[in-house]
């Protein structure tokens, strides 16, 4: 479980998160919504600790990720993160992609990394791209195969940053349907999104997210159909439109 | 007249020593300053803007002061000092320090030019800020510094020639040694000029090749 308590974060003086409060129970889907801006992606940068909280805890799993004595390196092998601009390394195959970290953080043995590393762009579809290079792959396959290299340290949480945004309208069903095949295999994961129909489909729950503060939060249903905050209902007129 | 006829194998030979020189020269100077300009160049990508402006601002006098200057002052002050360094070690201080002014600077600039994004998803996946350095970031750095440090080699090794001033016969101080007597100075000349263009023709064939291997994936 991913417990998000009274979180404040700021870059300088700029105020990005105002007091959240989250829980993400364990084989949940959890998306979270809101404009640009509103902290959605710097919330998610703070649950893996690459972005610092000034104030509040977060735990997952019970293990507090701001304390000094947590082993981050470890802790961010069971969150796996895919980011919106795909991030796949471009001087590495698809299959190295996948590998390095095997290797490098959970040093596993070339041939262990090998046979795990298959295993994952098998279901993800890219089997018959293991020894191309980024630059040769669309979007939509880059952007898989970073879902792919997350899931291959077999993490027990994983977040997406608005992972379809970056790329054609085309192909944003084939990771899309990544994502169901994850829920369906009971993934505990956080989804930001723009996509709302695809959020309310898959999601347990939403939170809406505006100026740094959680102000809507609830079944897919409440939140998309009866949505009660104004900024809310802002949002989904225009991203529905 | 007898096209050949003062020009023998023997000076030839003399003008290859002096080929050795230079390119020693330039192993010493280049190996030196590509570790210094390294080391400079990645404190310079960490480091904050002020020791980044100190650092910058010391490397810019090696990079702004004319070679033969520097090779001057510097053997002259080895002699005020007596540091009794040979003009060949000094030489090689003075190129090193040329050079790594220069590395510094396109290793910075490498080690900038790769995203943000990729050190956020190399350190997501558990990698060290180590580990993200030597499996992400320097071989992406490398590939785009490398082509400017096979210039700056190259440019050494011509600027080689310049420590003929302090005393050091290398390629063109032999040649200019063989010209006082056989009085040939366009024959020699275009030898000592053949001899530079082999060597950095081999050198840059060899350097090709290895950027040949990078194609495969573009950035």
């Amino acid at each position: 479980m991913i417990n998000i308590i009274d979180v404040y974060k700021s870059f300088g003086k700029l105020q990005i998160l105002k007091g959240i409060n989250m829980e993400v129970k364990k084989n949940k889907v959890h998306s979270i919504l809101g404009a640009s801006g509103s902290g959605k992606s710097t919330l998610l940068q703070c649950i893996n600790g690459l972005e610092k909280i000034q104030k509040g805890r977060i735990l997952v799993d019970g293990i507090e990720v701001g304390d000094k004595k947590t082993n981050l390196n470890f802790l961010r092998t069971k969150i796996g993160i895919v980011f919106q601009q795909f991030n796949v390394f471009p001087h590495l195959t698809t299959l190295e992609n996948v590998t390095l970290a095997l290797k490098v953080v959970l040093k596993k043995r070339n041939k262990d990394a090998k046979e795990i590393a298959l295993q994952q762009l098998e279901k993800i579809g890219l089997s018959d791209k293991i020894n191309t290079y980024p630059s040769k792959l669309s979007g939509g396959q880059q952007q898989r195969l970073a879902i792919a290299r997350a899931l291959a340290m077999s993490p027990s949480y994983m977040l997406f940053d608005e992972i379809t945004s970056a790329l054609d309208p085309m192909l944003v069903g084939e990771v899309l349907d990544a994502l169901r095949y994850l829920k369906n295999d009971g993934m505990t994961m956080m989804i930001i999104t723009h996509e709302i129909r695809f959020a309310k489909e898959v999601s347990d729950k939403i939170s809406f997210l505006h100026e740094g503060v959680v102000i809507e939060s609830g079944a897919p249903k409440d939140i998309i159909d009866n949505p009660k905050e104004t900024e809310t209902i802002k949002f989904l007129e225009r991203s529905l439109k | 007249m007898n096209f050949m006829s003062e020009f023998s194998l023997n000076d030839f030979l003399y003008m290859t020593k002096g080929l050795g020189v230079s390119i020693t020269l330039t192993l010493w100077a280049v190996f030196f300053g590509t570790l210094m300009g390294i080391i400079f160049g990645f404190v310079r990508s960490v480091v904050g803007f002020f020791l980044n402006f100190i650092i910058g601002s010391i490397l810019d006098i090696f990079r702004s002061v004319p070679l033969l200057i520097q090779l001057i002052l510097a053997n002259a002050l080895s002699a005020i000092l007596k540091f009794g360094y040979s003009p060949f070690q000094i030489s090689c201080i003075v190129l090193a320090v040329y050079t790594s002014s220069y590395v510094s600077e396109t290793v910075r600039s490498g080690l900038l030019s790769v995203p943000i994004p990729f050190r956020r998803s190399s350190r997501s996946l558990g990698l060290t800020y180590f580990q993200t350095l030597k499996e992400i970031i320097f071989p992406l750095a490398l590939r785009v510094s490398f082509p400017s440090w096979v210039g700056i080699t190259l440019g050494v090794f011509k600027d080689t020639s310049l420590v003929l001033w302090i005393g050091i016969i290398e390629l063109l101080k032999s040649s200019q040694i063989i010209i006082t007597r056989t009085q040939e100075p366009l024959l020699i000349l275009s030898i000592a000029g053949i001899l530079y263009f082999t060597v950095s023709f081999c050198f840059t064939r060899v350097t090709g090749m290895i950027e040949k291997k990078w194609e495969k994936y573009e950035l």
